[in-house]
């Protein structure tokens, strides 16, 4: 076992990568499924103007 | 199955899902990562390092997963013509290769104060590295199939083939024993002090929420897109 490295620069680096990551696919989907549906809900009252 | 065939009453049905699964699975990774981070001690050998592995193990499993529901939709795509397997497999792939990439990331960095290195061609490593190429193969093979039916049995095809890799990776552990430690997570119990263990199951839960919470998103940004497709065509031919 190395015990010479510090753990916690490790630690908060795998954490930032997960929680980050994780934020990011939850925007992205989020901002993708947003304007999805806007799109689909502007046709759809277009089409019954 | 067949009875959510239609996609708008799949929609009605995962409309709700969706927030649920997501505000669930936050609450029960912000639990476990608190409990990971805070609560529990750190083990008598890795020291702190042990941490990793709450984010890491549902990542794993999340990568894996994911191709494993690219998989079941794929059958279904092929073998009942499902209207909505092709969407739901597509709606997996993003997801599992970013979990399969966190996967990866997550593990070289933990290896690097363990093993006293970032990578090495090991047998879990390598598989795992195949399993996010895999992904993107699929993503770019599922995007431009697009809504010809052709080229979405082809991509349904390759997701099946792709499975393959998954028992690969799960015996890899087994069959070359090499740097990566062997199974210590079973279906008959755990080798992981308890004190140390009980963050997991809550971490695998709550980011597996989330996943499904993400999946549903995508397969209704996807229908909702078909759907305008689907108008403007009538629309050009009217």
């Amino acid at each position: 076992m190395i015990a010479a490295l510090d753990a916690w620069p490790f630690v908060i680096a795998a954490y930032a990568v997960a929680v980050i990551a994780t934020i990011g696919l939850l925007g992205f989907s989020l901002a993708a499924l947003r304007r999805a549906e806007g799109r689909a809900d502007a046709l759809d009252r277009q089409s019954k103007n | 199955m067949h009875r959510f065939a239609n996609p708008a009453r799949f929609v009605r049905l995962a409309r709700p899902l969706t927030a649920w699964f997501g505000w669930i699975g936050v609450g029960l990774v912000a639990l476990a990562l608190t409990g990971g981070l805070m609560l529990t001690p750190p083990d008598y050998l890795q020291g702190d390092t042990v941490r990793i592995m709450y984010i890491h193990i549902p990542s794993a499993w999340l990568g894996m997963a994911g191709w494993g529901g690219i998989a079941a939709a794929s059958f279904a795509q092929l073998v009942w013509r499902h209207p909505l397997a092709h969407v739901a497999a597509r709606a997996c792939a993003v997801p599992g290769a970013v979990y399969a990439a966190i996967c990866l990331i997550t593990g070289s960095i933990w290896g690097r104060p363990t093993w006293g290195t970032w990578w090495e061609w090991d047998g879990r490593l390598t598989s795992m590295l195949i399993l996010f190429f895999l992904y993107l193969a699929y993503i770019a093979l599922a995007q431009a199939a697009g809504r010809e039916e052709g080229g979405q049995r082809i991509a349904a095809i390759f997701g099946l083939v792709g499975a393959i890799n998954l028992p690969i990776i799960h015996f890899s552990v087994l069959w070359w024993r090499t740097l990566h430690q062997g199974e210590s997570i079973g279906l008959t119990g755990s080798t992981i002090d308890e004190r140390i263990l009980w963050p997991i199951p809550i971490s695998v839960v709550g980011f597996s929420l989330i996943f499904l919470s993400v999946v549903l998103m995508r397969m209704r940004a996807l229908l909702a897109e078909a759907k305008v497709e689907a108008r403007l065509r009538r629309m050009a031919s009217a």
